[in-house]
Parts: structure tokens; C-alpha cells; sequence
């Protein structure tokens, strides 16, 4: 393609992780990882920016190694990060069930479910360390489904065609996250955590090439203060409210990532998002965000669409002959429980044909009256009961009688800071844990993977690494004054300083709603080379007006949502277009990346591992971004077209 | 639909609050209470004034950010749902709605219909939780736990730790959330160790933070999203008795 949006420099390299047969490789690392001496560890500052399961597990456990942790969220408690609402589950490699799996298996599901865009030494060692976490879990007294004999209960789940994944009711996100927190709030009380909530990081401190510090602002007194220590650990979570509607917290946000990149942290494979099959369809313009319904759903919901067009009966009419299910007709082996991106392309298709359902045909139907037939109301009731209830309180409908709609939604976001086998950004001392960092799930994520790798990335990797830096350290001590700290800190100064005085007319979260859908039109399920240009031109058109235009009442020294979410959304509007112009570059469609150009006969996604067998990991430019290429290399699992069917 | 909605406003945690009247119309019954607050804001922005201060995340019911007190009920008049998932489909046209933030001794108004709820974290930090620091795991399956104990810590852990329980009790106690984790963790063979020491520092810190005592009246069940029964309450009691005695 035309370089006009971005210029190419050298390319980049993992170099942390070791040769050899790749199930060695992660025990090779953490022997050839330098250690710290225990008495040692208490002379080091760690800063850990998140609290979901990726920061708090890693912050407790830092605690607990006896390093001295400084740990960031803008909620109003630490047990409110958004991992908390994820529902269906967590993979691990335990073959409880003697079905086949094992650690290569859940390896070779996850770098094929990536589409060959993910790195295989990280998924190995993700594979690896699964096992733990249920352990640890369990320790830590997380409620996991179990059966009548007391042992754990596992069910199969999005992609997989052996049942690895772990659940607690349809609440496993929280279960675990409360696990992670009860561990955080426990090396609180001990004095190894001091935790700061309601406080937002809105700049990265660089001396010397070396991240040393945060600046951050209480969100109560508007107080903007600097953390300085000897690394920095960005556990931010994913970056898919820069479409304004989607399954994120609406407190979710890139600022962190993106404050760090714009200070030279690369930021990778932007344009990877997930766009989850089975969310509860927009009802009107108030929508503020998307509800998704677990896709664990779809282990017993059939899913369907009336075979006629603009067919508008009562779905119960509609005989069995007149239906179309398609997933199971399209793809007879994994029928409804194909990868994600495959099940949203595939509503898609079929609403754009004229065949969706419900208030603008936005919707397909996910219908449990098969399952309700075979298992029994109260069996259905027992696994899916309280995601019954919630569909019906937002909906006023109910799913036991009526076939719920569901609609795809931005969900996840694979892309995020380039990071090394050790987690280690392009910036010495700069750490990226969870879905902050872009490298495990390559261009699509399967199903019960993101707490997989958060607690894996928090409890398990990363305290295990990070030794390795910390290891030159205590580095050189660094006060307030220093020049680096002060600049730092009145860029802060000066960007609120800007938004309390312009003198606008348009709110917040206008800009951001209009941004979102400039995102879902062009850099959405569906991508092409006409409509990512003519999104650039938009969003830059957006920018312009958003920094003319936008209006934020009241000061800064009091408790400011309006003055929070305008330097958020000044972020997405800058992320938005990388998303964009990554998506652009990339010719090929791989994952939850399509490209409409770039599409076999039966409109499968088509990968062009010649051109596209990289990770691209972009630099910022204050004129045109830069693309650093890490290539990728599969000597384990060899690339072919995934085919579900 | 058309409303008339009375709110507290209250600049910052000094300052005296009041109630402030506001109309608001073509408000969508498919709408979430907090979509139909997001409209207002988005109205006295462009007029100017401050925005309606709340807390809110997730908007699923599952983050435990929203609170808010309506028309006296905490999360309002729906069963078993958070403010976030209420929506005005359960409201008419013409309807006037009081909008107020919890109201406890131990969670202070910070702006408008935000608290602060951080007396929570630290009855957690006073024992909610299990010592079990990472790496010193035995396999999962090396203690099997019954089924029925397994569904009953799961239930008592589904709380959010909203706070809604310390809004409705009369006294502004936190028992239930209290006695929610005490019970999760006594159910699981894994929090037999740290039970007595648990609830002991719980109880200590609860009381602390000025939470109120339990006088039976249940309205915190009767408010709870999440539907945490009394019983949680009970078994706080036993385990602290017991507790209480051994360590006397």
C-alpha cells in the first residue's frame, strides 16, 4: 500500500526468549533470569498501574516477594476493575477430564484460534502456566463449579473442542478478580502495597531512557502528584471503548498505554479487536454501552435467523423448515461454538442480507428451546439462570419463552504495548501485563483465554522477570526537581489547563460517540482500503474540532468526570487512527481482522502469510507513525487456513 | 417519557447538600436509570452547570461502582438489581423520582451522589481473605469440596460490594457484607485455618469504621442486588462467638 499515513524503520525482536525446544524455554528463562537478593527486594519501588486480575495479582505478589509496590486504579475500590465482569470462564491445560487435552494441545488451539499472528514461545509458556493459576485459585478459596463428588467441573467453550474451562457459575471473572483483590488487600494491611484508589496515571516519567515514575491525579482533590520508583508496571486493561459502544467498563481506557507510547513505548497490531458474537443488541441513541451475554450461551443456544427476509413473526411462528441455523449449516463440526470473530462475521453476513431480527434487523436469535427440551427449565436455570435474568431486566423479555437477540460488540482488544518474552516494553523498566500488552492471542482471542493470561501475566510471569531488571537495581535516586519529573508533570498540568479553559460548545461525550462510530463503520467486523482512508480523514477532521470545540465544566481541584473522560477521549482520537492505519496496511484479513479484499470464495478470512507473518509494532510520530516489524516464526504449529467446518 | 427528578447536589464533602429539582422529558423506556441521568448531564453541560455527580463502571450489574438511593430504596425499586440495571420501563410517564446518594456514617458524601466506600477495603484488609501466597498451591483437586458447601461459599461470594445493605439498614451496618465473606471463605475447607483470627479483625474493623450494629430488622437482605441472604448474618454471629470465646 501507499505509504502516506506511516513511514517503516528497523525491524524489532524478541531477545529474551531462549532457544531450544519451546516446552524448555520458559524454564531456561527463569534460571538464566537473574534474581534479587530477598533482603535486597525492600530497597526496590515497583509502581503496578491496574487493579483488574493482571495488576492486582501481580502487585500482591510483588508485595508478597517483598519488593515495596505503589498500586494505581480510578475506581473507587480495587475489587471494581473490569475484569470482574467477565463471565464464562478459564482455560487451563489440567485434562481433569481425560479428554485429550494437554499442555501442547491448549499451546496448538490457541496460536491456530490467533490466526498464526501470536508468538509461540508466549502462548507456550501461557499454556504452561495455566495449571497454576486454577491451583492458586483454589487455594485462595475462589467458589469454582464443582460436582457431587467435590471435584472441579468443566465445560467446553468457545473453539475448543475438549472441556478445559473452569467457571464459577457465569461469574468467573469476579470470582477470581475478588480472589486476586482479597491477595492485594491482605499485602496492604501487611504494609508491602500501598494502594492509591481513585487515582488516574496521566503520564509516564523517562530519565535516562528508563521508566522511573507516573504522574498521577487524585481524583477526588484533583491533587497531580509524581511516583517515582525503578520500574513501572502498566496492567491497564484493553482499549475498545474508542468505539464508544462496547462490553467495556465505561470507565475503561487507552491513557495509560497511550501516554506511554507517545513517550516511545511501540504500540502493536492496534487494529486486532474482538468483536464478541453474542451481546444484547443497541435499543436506541441513549446506549451508553453493550451488554454481552457470556458465550457459554452458545454451548446449548441454537443459533438462527428466519429464513424469509424482514420475516417479522413471533419467533415462535416461525416453524423449524423456515429457520436458518446458519452456523451449524456452515460449519458442521463446531456448528455454534466456532471462534468469535467467525460467529460476528458470520450475524453479520447474514443481517446485511436482510435476515436479522428485532429494531433495525440488528440482531439474530440464540435459542435455548432445544436445550430446555433435552436438559429441563431447571438444569438451563441452574447454568445459565443469572444471565437469564439479566437479558430480561435490560430487555423486559424472557429468554425461557422467547429466543433472546443477540448482536456482535467490540469486547477485547488482542493489540496493545509491544511487549518481550519478559513482558518488557521497548522501554527499559516499562512492564505491559495482561490485555495492556498485545502478545499472546495473535489476531484473535478464544473464549475464557483474557483471565488465563492476566493472572498468568500477574501471579506467575511477570514477578518471575521483572527480577531480571530489578536485578541492576536500586538505579540512581531521583527527587521531585528533576528536570525529566517537572516536564513530566507540567505537560499534566497543561493539557487539564487546556481543557478547563477552552471555551467550547460541544460535550465530551458527543466527540466520543462520534468517534465511535466512525470506528465501528470503518474499522469495525468488516474492513477495506476505501473506508479506512476515509475514516483517517474523519477522525483527524474530529480531532481539529475536538480541540476547538469541546467544553468541561467546573475546575480542576474537585472531583471532575467531565475533565477525566476529556483526556481520555483525547486519546482515542489519536488511537483511533493508528487502529486505522494499521488496519489499512495490513492487506490481509487474519482473525478478528477482515479485510473485504482479502477473502476466500465462501468469505472466510484469508491470511497472506508471504506479506503479513509480523507483528507490527508502531512507533509514535508527531508527523506519521513508524512500523517496526518483529517477524514470526511457527516451528511448532504450522500456518495453514483454519478451517472450523 | 416525561419526569420530574429531585437530586442531591452536594459541591464536595464540606459543603451543605440539597436536593434540586430537575424536568426532564422524552426519556426512552428501553432506557438504563443511569442512560436517562447521562442525558440529563449532557443537557446541563450544554447549559452550563455542573454535571450530576455518580459512580458507575461497568453498567452490568457486576462492578458495584453505582449507589444510588431511589425514591428511598437503594438501587431503587426493582428486586434483585443494581441501579445500572434498572431501567425506566419500570417507571411512568409523569412519575417524580428522589435521587439520593447512600447514607451511612461510614461511607461519606465526596460530591454529589458519590461515596466513599473505602471502609469496605479495609474490613477486607482486616482478614477477608485466605493466606495463600503464589506458588504455594497443591493441586486443585487435592481437597474435594461437597458440592452443597461449594454452591453456598459461591453464593455468599456473589456480593459486589456496593453497599446498598449499609444504605437500607436503619443502623448503617455492614454486617451483611461482613458476614457475605466471613461465610464464603468458613464454607471452604481452605479458611478453616485463618477462620477465628478472620472474623475476629473483620468485626474489629468493622466497628472501626463506624458501621452500626445488627438489630435484626433485615432491610439490608431486602436491598441487596445480589440477594445475600440474613443467613450470612447468623453464621458471622456463630463464627464470632465462637471466636470470641476461644480467644477470651
Amino acid at each position: 500500500m501507499s505509504t502516506d499515513f506511516y513511514r517503516e524503520g528497523e525491524p524489532v525482536a524478541d531477545a529474551k526468549a531462549p532457544a531450544g525446544p519451546i516446552s524448555e524455554r520458559w524454564e531456561k528463562r527463569r534460571f538464566s533470569g537473574r534474581l534479587v537478593n530477598p533482603a535486597n527486594r525492600r530497597k526496590l519501588r515497583v509502581i503496578v498501574v491496574g487493579t483488574g486480575l493482571a495488576g492486582a495479582s501481580a502487585a500482591a505478589t510483588l508485595g508478597e516477594l517483598g519488593y515495596r509496590v505503589a498500586n494505581y486504579c480510578f475506581q473507587d475500590s480495587s475489587r471494581r476493575a473490569h475484569s470482574i465482569a467477565a463471565q464464562g470462564g478459564i482455560n487451563a491445560a489440567k485434562n481433569y477430564r481425560n479428554d485429550g487435552d494437554s499442555v501442547h494441545r491448549l499451546f496448538y488451539d490457541t496460536v491456530k484460534g490467533g490466526d498464526f499472528r501470536s508468538r509461540e514461545s508466549n502462548v507456550h509458556r501461557l499454556a504452561e502456566v495455566s495449571t497454576e493459576i486454577i491451583d492458586q485459585c483454589v487455594a485462595q478459596g475462589v467458589p469454582f463449579a464443582r460436582e457431587y463428588g467435590g471435584l472441579l467441573d468443566n465445560r467446553s467453550f468457545g473453539g475448543a473442542q475438549v472441556s478445559r474451562t473452569f467457571y464459577a457459575r457465569g461469574q468467573t471473572g469476579q470470582q477470581l478478580l475478588l480472589g486476586a483483590y482479597q491477595a492485594l488487600q491482605r499485602q496492604v494491611a501487611a504494609g508491602t502495597v500501598d494502594l492509591h484508589t481513585r487515582h488516574e496515571m496521566l503520564e509516564l516519567v523517562i530519565v535516562e531512557g528508563k521508566a522511573r515514575g507516573i504522574v498521577v491525579r487524585d481524583l477526588v482533590t484533583g491533587e497531580i502528584s509524581t511516583e517515582l520508583a525503578d520500574a513501572v508496571v502498566l496492567a491497564t486493561g484493553g482499549y475498545g471503548n474508542v468505539y464508544f459502544l462496547s462490553t467495556n467498563a465505561m470507565g475503561c481506557n487507552v491513557t495509560a498505554g497511550w501516554r506511554a507510547h507517545r513517550k516511545g513505548a511501540y504500540f502493536a497490531n492496534p487494529c486486532y479487536t474482538q468483536i464478541h458474537p453474542t451481546c444484547i443488541p443497541q435499543s436506541g441513541e441513549h446506549q451508553s454501552k453493550l451488554t454481552l451475554m457470556s458465550e457459554s450461551l452458545r454451548n446449548d443456544g441454537r443459533v438462527w435467523v428466519p429464513k424469509q427476509k424482514g420475516d417479522d413473526r413471533h419467533p415462535a411462528d416461525i416453524p423449524e423448515d423456515e429457520r436458518d441455523y446458519y452456523l451449524e449449516r456452515r460449519y458442521p463440526a463446531f456448528g455454534n461454538l466456532v471462534p468469535r470473530d467467525i460467529a460476528s462475521r458470520a450475524a453479520k453476513v447474514v443481517c446485511d442480507e436482510g435476515h436479522g431480527v428485532g429494531p433495525g434487523g440488528l440482531g439474530v436469535y440464540l435459542d435455548f428451546a432445544a436445550a430446555i427440551e433435552r436438559l429441563g427449565k431447571k438444569a438451563v436455570e441452574a447454568k445459565y439462570g443469572n444471565l437469564f435474568d439479566m437479558y430480561e431486566r435490560i430487555t423486559g423479555e424472557n429468554p425461557y419463552e422467547r429466543p433472546m437477540r443477540i448482536y456482535p460488540a467490540v469486547h477485547y482488544t488482542m493489540g496493545g504495548l509491544w511487549v518481550d518474552y519478559d513482558l518488557s516494553s521497548n522501554i527499559p523498566g516499562l512492564f505491559v501485563a495482561g490485555e495492556a500488552n498485545f502478545s499472546d492471542h495473535g489476531a484473535n482471542r478464544l473464549g475464557a483465554s483474557a483471565l488465563m493470561q492476566g493472572l498468568s501475566d500477574g501471579y506467575f510471569v511477570l514477578p518471575n522477570t521483572i527480577s531480571d531488571y530489578l536485578a541492576d537495581g536500586p538505579f540512581d535516586a531521583l527527587d521531585e526537581t528533576h528536570e525529566d519529573v517537572v516536564a513530566a508533570r507540567k505537560a499534566v498540568d497543561d493539557r487539564i489547563g487546556f481543557f478547563l479553559n477552552n471555551d467550547g460548545d460541544r460535550t465530551v461525550d458527543s466527540f466520543h460517540r462520534e468517534l465511535g462510530k466512525i470506528m465501528w463503520e470503518y474499522c469495525g467486523m468488516e474492513r477495506t482500503d476505501e473506508g479506512l482512508r476515509k475514516a483517517i480523514g474523519l477522525i483527524r477532521g474530529l480531532k481539529d474540532e475536538f480541540y476547538r470545540r469541546v467544553k468541561v465544566t467546573g475546575k480542576n481541584e474537585q472531583l471532575n468526570q467531565e475533565l477525566e473522560k476529556a483526556g481520555r477521549v483525547a486519546d482515542f482520537l489519536e488511537l483511533g487512527e493508528l487502529m486505522c492505519i494499521d488496519a489499512l496496511h495490513r492487506t490481509e484479513s487474519c482473525g478478528g481482522h477482515f479485510r473485504a479484499e482479502s477473502q476466500t470464495e465462501d468469505g472466510e478470512a484469508k491470511r497472506d502469510d508471504e506479506h503479513f507473518s509480523y507483528v507490527a509494532a508502531w512507533e509514535f510520530g508527531e508527523d506519521a507513525p513508524v512500523l517496526h516489524k518483529e517477524a514470526l516464526e511457527f516451528e511448532y504449529v504450522k500456518p495453514t487456513q483454519r478451517s472450523y467446518k | 417519557m416525561k419526569l420530574s427528578l429531585r437530586i442531591w447536589r452536594q459541591s464536595d464533602a464540606q459543603a451543605e447538600g440539597k436536593m434540586v429539582s430537575y424536568e426532564i422529558d422524552e426519556v426512552s423506556e428501553d432506557a438504563s436509570f443511569l442512560e436517562m441521568l447521562d442525558v440529563l448531564n449532557e443537557r446541563l453541560i450544554g447549559e452550563g452547570e455542573d454535571p450530576v455527580a455518580f459512580d458507575h463502571d461497568c453498567r452490568e450489574g457486576i462492578c458495584g461502582a453505582c449507589s444510588l438511593v431511589i425514591d428511598g430504596q437503594p438501587h431503587g425499586p426493582q428486586a434483585a438489581t443494581t441501579t445500572c440495571q434498572l431501567h425506566m420501563r419500570k417507571f411512568k410517564d409523569g412519575d417524580s423520582i428522589d435521587i439520593e446518594p447512600w447514607r451511612a456514617g461510614a461511607f461519606p458524601v465526596i460530591k454529589d451522589l458519590v461515596v466513599d466506600r473505602s471502609a469496605f477495603d479495609r474490613i477486607i484488609q482486616a482478614g477477608g481473605y485466605i493466606s495463600a501466597p503464589t506458588g504455594t498451591a497443591p493441586d486443585a483437586h487435592a481437597v474435594p469440596i461437597p458440592k452443597q458447601d461449594a454452591d453456598a461459599a459461591f453464593s455468599a461470594a456473589a456480593c459486589i460490594g456496593c453497599g446498598a445493605c449499609v444504605a437500607a439498614c436503619p443502623n448503617g451496618s455492614g454486617m451483611l457484607f461482613m458476614g457475605a465473606k466471613v461465610t464464603h471463605l468458613s464454607l471452604m475447607p481452605q479458611g478453616q485455618p485463618e477462620r477465628a483470627t478472620r472474623v475476629l479483625g473483620m468485626v474489629a474493623a468493622h466497628d472501626e469504621a463506624g458501621f452500626g450494629g445488627c438489630t435484626n430488622t433485615g432491610e439490608c437482605a431486602a436491598a441487596c442486588p445480589k440477594e445475600i441472604g440474613l443467613d450470612v448474618i447468623g453464621k458471622l454471629n456463630r463464627d464470632f462467638r465462637k471466636a470470641a470465646i476461644r480467644a477470651a
